[in-house]
């Protein structure tokens, strides 16, 4: 914003005390949930019980970790294994697939495209639970409920990926890029391998972190689909662990210090690919 | 798959060519293009067809029918053709209608609260007041990194008297309040979706306004507007399109609530198990082994979804209509 109309939009001082007070007030609301889950993890049961938040004298963070990975014969570490495989190799297998179809879109012309491309939107708008029950049924006819494949296969499905795909590469591969490719003589497949999928790294990287985020969240899936502990992923095997703790209170820490274990992941990867899902927000937004 | 003949138009053969052999070079080059296209498309449309297109059709197919063996329901001797009787069966339950209307009102306190509520954070955001404005989003921003069933957890936790602080903070102020009673239940957990989503919506309405052409607003500054009717009368219509997005988003997931109330229900019993449409789906589905009857009533929810969607976008752009001509 230019020095000229920043002086010209400024409110008065009491409406900037204002302003500054209703985002703060918002910022306690999204973090102070996220602060009780960090000191909850370091308390011992009877202190998530009785004593209060901030005392550090029943500090025993390090106890629960280790009680967490030996609960149950160390299924939680099974678990977030799982998810990071479903969730990372989902994601990259899914926005190779998708940002491929959404380049396949902007840069060839055919009869019906639009229609077709329609097609897709309308997938984006159908939920997940009308699905789950036909998916279920046919996996079970294929014989592949209860596999790894009844949970990975479904998610790679992203449609919206597919949208910006198109959006990305409108945006960020000239098609001067192909025309001097095809002069050159490389082939289709080859320029999109060798030149178009670099200019689209940024686009890449934004539908892969949000299928990342899709996947890691995904629950009604592996709910439907799996009945073995040890294909569950994290939040599928935490809804477990929490379903026992009404009987067996000794569930209730390391649900806690698991749930802590399992929001690291999304935030690392938010914080390292910073830069390219603001850009991807702004296409999906603002074209 | 539906890649057809290309229109013409693309000719890339070079112009010194002689005309037949340019026709044929030309024919070659659209044929390897069409190849390439079909091959760029061809794993997402596969993906497509089997966990999207058969499994709707799945889903209508089996509505029309009453098949209470388990597995595919196709074999011809146990499942009764039912016409719209499934339909009509889950229309006329008390407890689809009674999720439908939890539904119904969750929507209508959660959809106008989240718009509302991202909207102002971003206008306040982007007004050029506020503090330390990148720590400020990073923050609003953090709950999206927090799948939503341990969302649900921490918010299940922080509502449960004897750990919860929150509570307790109350209880020293002489007030009891049961956040899972009968009339919190859905305030409880339109905090819990509120809490997830403010912060990512926040962003794209943030993102929406920083293209806002800055003449417009010095525009509206020379007119006489005051920073709050320039957030209101000016930015706010100019960022429609992403208004109705993230609306429209909101609305389909709104529509398939289930994870909260889920996690919910192993603490309340103010949540049964058929307390949403998707939780009466996988009820009448894994529970009772009636396909039949979750079919039709994921056909129904489809249905409401498509509907909806439609009345938004219709609603809005009738909306923009009066103002189109600026």
């Amino acid at each position: 914003m230019s020095a000229a109309d920043s002086t010209l939009l400024r409110p008065r001082l009491l409406g900037r005390a204002t302003v500054n007070t209703v985002v703060a007030l918002s910022v306690l609301y999204t973090l102070l949930p996220v602060l009780w889950l960090v000191l909850a993890a370091g308390k011992n049961r009877d202190a998530l019980f009785s004593s209060s938040l901030i005392s550090l004298h029943d500090f025993s963070f390090v106890q629960n970790l280790s009680d967490l990975f030996a609960m149950d014969d160390g299924q939680y570490g099974r678990w977030y294994l799982n998810s990071l495989v479903y969730a990372v190799v989902g994601a990259a297998v899914g926005a190779l697939v998708s940002v491929a179809c959404g380049y396949a879109f902007d840069k060839y012309r055919f009869r019906h495209k639009e229609k077709l491309f329609g097609l897709v939107l309308a997938a984006v708008m159908v939920p997940q639970t009308v699905l789950a029950l036909p998916l279920y049924l046919m996996a079970s006819a294929a014989g592949l409920v209860n596999t790894f494949w009844s949970v990975f296969v479904p998610v790679l499905f992203n449609p919206f990926g597919v949208y910006l795909g198109r959006v990305f590469s409108q945006g960020y591969v000239p098609d001067e890029v192909l025309e001097a490719a095809r002069i050159d003589g490389a082939g289709e497949l080859t320029t999109y391998a060798r030149v178009a999928l670099r200019m689209l790294g940024p686009g890449l990287v934004t539908v892969f972190l949000f299928q990342l985020t899709t996947i890691w969240n995904n629950f009604f899936l592996p709910m439907v689909m799996l009945s073995d502990q040890d294909l569950y992923p994290v939040s599928l095997g935490l809804y477990a662990w929490n379903s026992s703790a009404s009987v067996s209170p000794e569930y209730y820490p390391v649900v806690i210090m698991g749930s802590l274990l399992a929001v690291l992941p999304l935030i690392l990867a938010f914080v390292l690919l910073q830069r390219f899902w603001r850009s991807g927000l702004t296409a999906g937004a603002v074209k | 798959m539906s890649v057809t003949a290309p229109d013409p138009a693309p000719a890339l053969a070079p112009p010194s060519a002689a005309p037949a052999r340019a026709g044929r070079t030309r024919t070659a080059a659209r044929r390897r293009r069409l190849a390439a296209c079909g091959a760029l498309m061809t794993p997402f449309f596969a993906l497509l067809v089997t966990v999207f297109l058969i499994p709707v059709g799945t889903a209508v197919y089996l509505s029309f029918f009453s098949a209470d063996e388990p597995g595919l329901g196709f074999g011809p001797e146990r499942t009764v053709f039912v016409g719209l009787r499934g339909y009509l069966a889950v229309l006329t339950d008390p407890t689809f209608l009674g999720g439908l209307a939890t539904v119904a009102l969750y929507c209508l306190v959660y959809i106008p609260a989240m718009v509302a509520g991202a909207l102002a954070l971003a206008l306040l955001l982007d007004s050029g007041v506020v503090r330390l404005r990148a720590w400020a989003q990073l923050g609003l921003f953090l709950p999206h990194a927090v799948p939503g069933i341990i969302a649900a957890l921490i918010w299940l936790y922080l509502y449960t008297p004897g750990i919860s602080p929150v509570i307790e903070l109350f209880a020293r102020a002489d007030i009891t309040i049961d956040f899972l009673g009968l009339h919190t239940v859905i305030p409880s957990i339109v905090n819990i979706a509120l809490w997830s989503n403010l912060g990512y919506n926040m962003v794209i309405f943030y993102a929406a306004l920083q293209a806002v052409p800055r003449e417009v607003l010095e525009a509206s500054v020379v007119d006489g507007a005051g920073p709050v009717r320039t957030a209101l009368q000016v930015k706010t219509p100019l960022i429609r399109a992403s208004i109705v997005m993230v609306a429209m988003f909101t609305l389909i997931w709104a529509l398939q609530l289930f994870t909260e109330p889920v996690l919910l229900s192993q603490s309340s019993p103010m949540i049964n198990s058929r307390f949403s449409p998707s939780m009466y789906i996988y009820d009448a589905a894994f529970t009772r082994n009636n396909y039949g009857l979750a079919a039709a009533a994921s056909v129904i929810l489809l249905l409401c979804t498509i509907a909806l969607s439609y009345a938004v976008t219709r609603w809005t752009s009738r909306a923009d209509a009066p103002e189109e001509p600026r």
